[in-house]
């Protein structure tokens, strides 16, 4: 190798790469996985395989056979990460030959149509749980409670989760917010839902986990969450019988894990900081108004979607400041 | 030939021609196919209403608005009165549902028909067979005046489709606004007569009355013995006490 | 002027559907099932060539500055006409496309091949013109309505192919005419590219 390598700058690297980044988030979500192992059994082993099994393997086949292009795309980790992202959003008990539709919806419909990693337009992962939830709303809407035995898979026993009952209560059901399960069953995952939304505490340490190694910066998934506590918090204040108290909202669903894993998706989220807080308080007031209005009681992964769709003007208008820029005299 | 000039007088004249022959042309379609759509449109509901009523044989009165529902008294070939077919809509999950249904005398479903609907299909959309005989959320036979006519999930007697719970709302609320507007409202205006004639005289017990004090199926004269129904609804519950509480107890269970 | 010509051209070269992008509201809106999408493709292939026929032949006479509407009203009177003839004689055809057929009036396509080919060339050309838009139209919409039906419900012009508890809904709902109207557009250039 004695060629003359001609570049622009810098030419200097720190070392950071996207399979690190992408390797620090799976090892964020390990305790959320645990914790769903706990609470559902053998079953959420089973569907997390499956889906990353699966989605690795689209985007090996896709890059090998449809783009010709002999780049080792899966080395670096995005689609395992796409995979857990994908199973976490299902419910344990679900079917494997859905789990494997998702797979091939997220990687091959939603990532590889638009070439691949950093030029999708939506989450992979969130876009493929909402074509799932539009095609097979039963099979994506029955929760198993927790407390499986370890070897439960298709079997699970399942009940509403807190968020079908906020919903009903809204409808109507004066007695729905008095079967909500306590905050604190909630935040150690004591609760039925899909896989990443039954552990809020496992959610927060894998995001001190991401904080630490600097992965992500706090502005998404704090100010998601903040929107979500005070809209929902005045929700609460007007009519405490429709509206559930803002600490079982964002302990509830897949807050957390949208707020924390989805939501701060490099690709798909803006990137000033201005832009994130932008980001994130029209994502939290998404969630709010879409599980408080709308027809779905989750309104967390169509919020983020929408928000998706939004970041390329977010971004043109919350442009980073350029360094030594002096503002134009008027 | 050359093209025509955009003159005032070209404009008009061409376009009031064009206007003219297209009218004519369709003034003459509509006066060869308005018979043709008119006896579809009775077919249909002629079908409609023998299928709700679940007989073939049927003589439908002339149509009777009320308040916004069209009700069909509908009576069988000999005369007998049958019953009423009722149309009623309200708001389901993607739009108008209408819905036709048939009650008999005592204002018990027969049947219905979806007349219009814009439910999403394979979701709502199975509403048309959701709720018929032996499905899943069988509503034929009951009557919407009695029990709690609404969705399991809201506390009521009949499941709802499954992921669809908006649009069984919405068709349980206008087969029971049917009821309430319509048929409660006729026996209301019929039955105050019968009533009276059914209410139980002085001794009370249920034995006594075919079908009086506890409106209920009481057949035979061993009080709520063999009266399974005013058990279950505790219609006769202070007569039945004293005479084979046994029975009510097991009943109530 | 080769007619076979014109009539491959309307198929394949300027297939309205999937080259041409036209009408694409009765494309997303009718094609829930194939045999819906060939339906609403034959009607308004027979408004098409109806329509071609009547403005080329009297294209010499409208004046310039009033041939949109007269092209609109003869169009939206064969529509009309189209339509109760539906009404009258096949009920169940208005049943699923009762509301659409109205719309054929502000299809595109129609105005649009009376503006680009009727008003510029002669009546017996602008049948075979017809027949050939037509035919593409009603090919895009049998196919769109196919890949639909047996993804959404496993069943394909009403035979089941596959149980329908494993169909995947997105694709009878709009969403997915989007999606798979978006795949079929990427495959037909590959092919036409081939």
């Amino acid at each position: 190798m004695n060629k003359l390598v001609v570049s622009l700058s810098p030419h200097v690297h720190s070392g950071d790469s996207v399979a690190k980044n992408m390797y620090w988030v799976l090892a964020a979500l390990v305790p959320a996985l645990i914790c769903s192992f706990i609470g559902f059994g053998v079953g959420a082993i089973i569907t997390t395989a499956i889906s990353v099994v699966s989605c690795v393997f689209f985007e090996w086949a896709i890059t090998k056979f449809i783009m010709k292009s002999d780049k080792c795309t899966i080395c670096d980790g995005s689609a395992v990460l796409t995979g857990v992202l994908l199973a976490f959003n299902m419910p344990s008990n679900i079917a494997p030959w859905i789990v494997v539709i998702g797979a091939f919806f997220a990687i091959g419909v939603v990532k590889m149509t638009f070439g691949g990693l950093g030029c999708n337009l939506f989450n992979p992962a969130l876009a493929a749980r909402a074509f799932l939830l539009i095609s097979f709303p039963v099979q994506m809407t029955t929760w198993p409670v927790v407390g499986q035995s370890f070897n439960t898979y298709l079997d699970a026993e399942t009940a509403a989760t807190p968020l079908a009952l906020m919903s009903q209560a809204f409808k109507g059901d004066t007695t729905a917010l008095s079967q909500l399960p306590s905050a604190w069953d909630m935040l150690i995952g004591n609760t039925g839902g899909c896989l990443g939304e039954v552990c809020a505490l496992a959610m927060i340490l894998g995001l001190v986990i991401l904080l630490v190694k600097k992965v992500i910066t706090w502005h998404i998934p704090v100010s998601i969450i903040a929107t979500v506590f005070v809209l929902s918090g005045l929700f609460n204040l007007v009519d405490p019988i429709r509206f559930a108290n803002p600490v079982a909202e964002i302990l509830s669903g897949g807050l957390m894990l949208g707020a924390i894993f989805m939501a701060t998706d490099y690709v798909t989220s803006p990137m000033s900081k201005k832009g994130q807080l932008v980001y994130g308080v029209a994502i939290g007031a998404l969630t709010v108004i879409i599980r408080t209005f709308g027809a779905y009681p989750e309104g967390m992964s169509f919020a983020i979607l929408i928000m998706n769709a939004f970041t390329p003007i977010i971004n043109q208008y919350c442009k980073p400041k350029r360094f030594g820029e002096v503002p134009a005299k008027k | 030939m050359e093209k025509l000039k955009s003159s005032l007088t070209n404009m008009l004249a061409v376009l009031t021609v064009i206007a003219v022959i297209a009218g004519g042309a369709l003034a003459m379609v509509n006066s060869v196919t308005a018979p043709q759509i008119e006896k579809i449109n009775a077919k249909n509901l002629a079908d409609g209403i023998k299928a709700v009523m679940g007989s073939d044989d049927v003589q439908v009165a002339e149509p009777v608005e009320i308040e916004g529902y069209t009700s069909y008294k509908v009576s069988d070939a000999q005369g007998n009165a049958l019953g009423c077919a009722v149309t009623s809509s309200t708001n389901g999950f993607g739009g108008d549902l209408k819905v036709l249904v048939g009650f008999d005398n005592e204002g018990n479903i027969l049947g219905y028909t979806i007349l219009q609907t814009s439910e999403t299909p394979g979701l709502g959309a199975k509403a048309d067979s959701w709720f018929q005989k032996g499905q899943k959320g069988d509503i034929i036979g009951m009557n919407p005046g009695k029990g709690n006519f609404t969705v399991s999930k809201d506390g009521g007697d009949v499941d709802a489709i499954t992921a669809s719970t908006i649009t069984s709302r919405a068709f349980l609320l206008a087969v029971k606004n049917a009821y309430d507007n319509v048929i409660a409202a006729q026996m209301d205006g019929t039955s105050s007569a019968s009533a009276q004639k059914k209410h139980c005289d002085k001794n009370e017990e249920c034995g006594d009355c075919k079908e009086g004090c506890c409106g209920n199926e009481c057949d035979k004269h061993e009080g709520c013995g063999d009266c399974k129904k005013a058990c279950k609804d505790g219609g006769c519950n202070k007569k039945c006490d004293k005479l084979e509480a046994k029975c009510c107890e097991g009943m109530n269970k | 002027m080769n007619y076979f010509k014109i009539i491959i051209n309307g198929i394949v070269k300027e297939n309205p559907t999937f080259v041409l992008l036209l009408g694409m509201c009765p494309t997303l809106g009718t094609t829930s099932s194939a045999l819906n999408g060939m339906m609403m493709g034959l009607a308004t292939m027979c408004v098409l060539i109806v329509s071609n026929f009547l403005i080329s032949l009297v294209k010499k006479l409208v004046p310039d500055m009033v041939r949109i509407p007269s092209y609109i009203v003869i169009i939206a009177s064969l529509v009309t006409m189209l339509q109760m003839c539906i009404k009258a004689y096949a009920p169940e055809i208005d049943k699923s496309l009762g509301l659409f057929i109205p719309l054929i009036v502000v299809n595109c396509i129609i105005l649009g091949r009376a503006e680009s080919f009727a008003a510029k060339n002669n009546p017996l050309a602008s049948i075979f013109d017809g027949i050939g838009i037509g035919l593409g139209f009603t090919c895009g919409l049998t196919i769109l309505g196919s890949v639909r039906e047996i993804l959404g419900t496993g069943s394909i012009f009403g035979f089941n192919v596959y149980s329908e508890n494993y169909g995947m809904l997105l694709f009878v709902l709009a969403p997915g005419a989007f999606l798979a109207l978006g795949y079929l557009i990427a495959i037909f250039n590959k092919l036409k590219k081939a």
